[in-house]
């Protein structure tokens, strides 16, 4: 049996996690105040998980801030911003558009989190 | 001749247009929102990443999308925003004074007021870090809008003080945009910043947070060179002999928000010394009557959920003033005083008789504090105790006392941190 | 072969206030006017970071250059304020003392300012300088007041003198740092920035770079040493701390600390003095700023340091003769020097300027300009207006009604006639010379990122190459 420490990142509360795993395999989670909290012990002891925001450069250079619209596997968060930056969106841009549609292969879209026009 | 208004809000930002909503379903209509930037949404607008919401409408979403979230809300109920207009002045009669290119120059009579003005950074003047002053020093702030807003990149090798959530923030997103985020330096031996911001922002690429070390001198003539980073000892004295330089063309500074209360002051609001905001009541009126404060200019919050909520019974008091049925009497008025291990709290006041049914105490601790318990209490009798595992100077605490509890007291009310 | 274009009759070599001063002097006269400036604006040497003290000319050894200038160049001073547009007000000088030997000093003091020629100086006991200056501390003994003493605003003061030089035609080459002077005939060949010039009279007013210059051109017989001088800026707020400009008594080292309002309603306390070797050294250290703190507490009680908005050094071009050297060379004629120009030389720039210009249009002979115009205006301020005159002047210029600035409510009509006017601003501190976008409490945190933006647009060129200075 191993324990491993966290800090949850659901939340701004950042709730002390403690997770509990057999042979790498969570078996439980104390310290959470919600369950967003044992999911995210569960996924950063296995597969870690983000959410990533950057912005895309519009063609005339105008920036469009955008996110994944769920989280992506960490070690995927460089190539994800790559393709955020590789996509030239013309404006303007609606809150919600598909800015990238399958950011590095993980098949999460990105999407503008802003109305941009100019 | 000056333009009439029931009710003015200075500031678009989420504190603002929170205050409008509020004002608009306790009934009032004739308002209008004076915002300085070209759009509302404030500071939001530059809040790319995500982490807002989640106890409004509960989910994730960025600054922009929770700023839009109200936008459009402001626009559906047919609130009267003006942008591009600075005011320069609030009189104790309620008479702003602001400038727009499109109005020029021009004045608005208010019945009512809500200072929802936000915060600034604090400068690096304002830190006394000797050395030079080339280019490459901004606030996190200023660096962040540039990033977001202008698509300007500042630097490639970058060394951040201060360990306040925007730094934070701006640490990931300079990495994300290619640059080499050196350190964090934090002159406390805690964060300034949240717990999450730690983890996401600084441990997943591996960026060192340096308690205890600041920032003692800053090369180079023209462009920044480096800095030198030295540990401080409890009294944050630098430690000689702790001294290391650090090559860098940008330096990023996040030590700490000023409430923006200019113009509160020339409306001849008080200022509490602590926070830099308004003295408030229960109903979040400052001294001057009819003229409320809500959010970062009130005092700083780490949680936009929590100045929309803030704002939304500031804009509902103002609306109670305006309708006439804002009932007060100065002697059930008690003082609220912050006790052990309490810097201060907002409001500094309540009306035990004629306050809402439920308050909102909201305060900041002096240090990190470990099971420990918040205790509010009135002449040596507990009123409310609320368990805690860990405070924190970086999170503000939100306790809610009821009307009732608050029926017998006379003197002043407490709050405190038990076991300091 | 030289451009025609690059004949002049003289060249000034420098466009802190002395260079810029001697240049709108000259351009009384007909004759073709060149400045010659390594810095890419005026105003960035020791012009930009001193006191910004009109001083009463009493501190000054009687048959001094520096006695005969601070009294002279004060008594011009509400003429050029009104000439020149440029922010000055006199508030009066206090040198306060705290012991007997201090009292002596001031003693002392009141009969070497008689000598100058200083007016109105009359010798307070403490009880006296306190009912005039509250905030004195209560160990003060005795002081002597200046009642003429002012503050200006020392980058209007240098920008009213070149930008009134360009309006009499003179020349203003910026980015162009002088590297061989050279005799040709009765006069001289410069080289800057790869461009040669030809002039016949060369003036000399290169600040702390003073005896290099003169090295190029003729025999060195004077040292400039760089002494720094770190200030503390402190917020409005603090700016009625004092209603006078408080001096300690003076020593060896200079005047000094010293605790005065500034003329746009800060509050300013410094300097340190510190010969340095570098003379761009203009870094601030721990040391110094500890030392201004202690220092000014001795004759100021309360003073807000909680309010400090910025911390800067300037650095005094100090020579070793012990006063100023203005003088045409005994064997290079028409080599003209202003050097050595320290304290009091903000005070005294107007009269050398008027000084040195005299000796070389008699040495060139150079006929009056009859088209000579006097008057320079500034640019109009939204902070300087009565609400009416607000309204009225955004009504003709919508650009004045968009606040860029917020601390200091400085609008995007006064960056962009600060950028668009003669000799305009092209860095972020030129901006903030000019108009003060920047110079307030949160020192350009807020307003920083929308100038660039300005920068960016009015000089066609990308965000990356809009500079801070230089």
């Amino acid at each position: 049996m191993e324990t491993v420490k966290l800090i949850c990142i659901g939340c701004p509360m950042g709730c002390d996690l403690s997770v509990d795993l057999e042979n790498g395999v969570p078996v439980s989670v104390t310290g959470n105040t919600c369950p967003i909290g044992k999911k995210y012990a569960e996924e950063e002891v296995t597969a870690p998980k983000r959410t990533v925001t950057s912005t895309a450069l519009s063609k005339d250079g105008v920036p469009v801030p955008v996110k994944t619209a769920g989280t992506v596997p960490k070690g995927a968060i460089f190539a994800v911003v790559s393709d955020v930056k590789k996509a030239k969106p013309s404006l303007p841009v609606r809150i919600g558009d598909v800015i990238v549609p399958d950011a590095a292969g993980t098949g999460v879209p990105v999407v503008a989190t802003k109305d941009v026009s100019r | 001749m000056a333009e009439r208004v029931k009710l003015a809000i200075i500031g678009g930002g989420p504190a603002g247009m929170a205050a409008a909503i509020g004002a608009y379903e306790a009934g009032v209509r004739d308002m209008v929102i004076l915002e300085r930037d070209t759009e509302l949404g404030g500071i939001l607008n530059q809040c790319i990443h995500n982490g807002f919401g989640l106890h409004t409408f509960k989910e994730e979403l960025t600054g922009p999308e929770y700023a839009s979230r109200y936008i459009e809300r402001v626009k559906e109920l047919g609130i009267r925003y003006e942008t591009g207009t600075m005011v320069l002045s609030i009189s104790e009669d309620k008479k702003i004074t602001a400038v727009s290119r499109a109005r020029g120059l021009f004045v608005i009579e208010a019945d009512a007021v809500i200072l929802a003005m936000g915060c600034r950074e604090r400068p690096r003047g304002a830190l006394n870090i000797p050395g030079t002053r080339p280019q490459g020093i901004y606030t996190a702030g200023a660096a962040q809008k540039l990033v977001n807003c202008d698509g300007f990149i500042p630097g490639k090798k970058v060394v951040i003080l201060g360990s306040g959530d925007i730094g934070l923030i701006m640490a990931r997103r300079m990495t994300l945009e290619g640059a080499e985020v050196k350190l964090v330096a934090e002159l406390m031996p805690y964060s300034g910043g949240l717990k999450r911001n730690i983890v996401q922002c600084l441990d997943d690429y591996g960026i060192p947070l340096l308690l205890s070390h600041t920032v003692v001198d800053i090369k180079g003539k023209r462009k920044l060179e480096g800095v030198t980073v030295a540990e401080v000892d409890k009294n944050s004295v630098p430690v000689p002999g702790t001294e290391e330089f650090v090559e860098c063309d940008t330096l990023l500074l996040s030590c700490g928000l000023i409430p923006e209360n200019e113009l509160s002051l020339t409306a001849g609001v008080k200022l509490n010394p602590v926070t830099n905001g308004p003295f408030v009541d229960d109903r979040l009126e400052t001294n001057v009557e009819g003229v409320f404060a809500c959010g970062n200019v009130l005092h700083v919050h780490d949680l936009v959920d929590f100045v929309s909520e803030e704002s939304e019974r500031a804009g509902a008091a103002a609306a109670r003033y305006l309708g006439g049925s804002a009932e007060k009497s100065e002697e059930s008025v008690v003082k609220i005083e912050p006790g052990d291990g309490v810097r201060y709290t907002v409001p500094s006041t309540v009306d035990r008789e004629f306050c809402d049914d439920l308050i909102h105490l909201r305060f900041r601790v002096r240090d990190v504090y470990r099971s420990c318990a918040i205790v509010v209490s009135s002449n040596g009798r507990t009123i409310l105790t609320k368990k805690r595992r860990i405070t924190v100077p970086s999170e503000m605490e939100d306790v809610i006392l009821k009307k009732t509890d608050l029926k017998d007291v006379t003197g002043p009310v407490t709050v405190s941190i038990a076991g300091v | 072969m030289i451009d025609k274009e690059n004949f002049f009759d003289v060249a000034v070599i420098g466009a802190g206030v002395i260079g810029c001063a001697v240049a709108r002097e000259l351009s009384r006269r007909r004759a073709r006017i060149l400045v010659l400036e390594r810095e890419s604006d005026v105003c960035e040497g020791t012009s930009k970071a001193n006191s910004a003290i009109i001083h009463g000319g009493f501190d000054a050894l009687p048959g001094t250059l520096k006695a005969k200038y601070n009294v002279e160049g004060n008594a011009m001073m509400d003429r050029i304020s009104e000439e020149l547009d440029v922010p000055f007000k006199r508030i009066g000088a206090l040198v306060v003392a705290r012991s007997e030997e201090g009292d002596e000093t001031v003693r002392e003091l009141f009969g070497r300012g008689e000598k100058n020629g200083v007016k109105d100086l009359r010798i307070l006991s403490g009880d006296e300088a306190r009912e005039i200056e509250p905030g004195l501390s209560d160990d003060v003994t005795s002081a002597l007041f200046c009642p003429s003493s002012g503050i200006v605003c020392p980058f209007e003061l240098t920008l009213g003198f070149a930008e009134n030089a360009v309006k009499n035609g003179v020349v203003f080459r910026l980015n162009s740092e002088v590297t061989a002077i050279g005799r040709d005939g009765d006069g001289f060949t410069l080289t800057a920035a790869g461009n040669e010039y030809r002039a016949r009279a060369v003036v000399n007013c290169a600040g702390v770079f003073a005896a290099k210059i003169r090295e190029m051109i003729a025999e060195p017989d004077y040292t400039i040493t760089p002494r720094r001088g770190e200030y503390l800026l402190l917020d409005k707020n603090a700016g009625g701390t004092v209603s006078h400009t408080v001096f300690g008594t003076p020593s060896k080292q200079g005047k000094g600390v010293l605790v005065t309002p500034t003329v746009h309603g800060n509050l300013m306390v410094g300097p340190t003095a510190e010969a340095v070797d570098d003379p761009e050294d203009t870094a601030t250290t721990g040391a110094g700023i500890g030392k201004l703190k202690e220092q000014s507490a001795l004759n100021v009680k309360n003073i807000p340091y909680k309010l400090v908005i910025t911390s800067f050094a300037g650095l005094r071009a100090t020579g070793d003769t012990g006063d100023f050297i203005i003088r045409e060379d005994e064997k290079v004629k028409r080599y003209f020097e202003a050097a050595a120009i320290e304290s009091p030389g903000l005070s005294s720039a107007p009269a050398i300027g008027v000084a040195v210009a005299k000796t070389v249009c008699d040495a060139l002979s150079l006929e009056e300009n009859e088209n000579f115009d006097p008057v320079r205006r500034g640019v109009p301020r939204l902070s300087h207006m009565s609400d009416a005159e607000r309204a009225e002047y955004i009504k003709k210029k919508p650009d004045y009604g968009q606040i860029i600035c917020r601390c200091e409510g400085v609008s995007e009509g006064e960056i962009l006639d600060a950028i668009r006017r003669p000799l305009g601003a092209t860095t972020l501190d030129g901006v903030k010379r000019r108009v003060r976008a920047g110079m307030g409490r949160c020192q350009s945190g807020f307003c920083s990122p929308r100038v660039i933006a300005i920068l960016s647009r009015e000089l066609g060129i990308p965000y990356g190459e809009v500079k801070k200075n230089g």
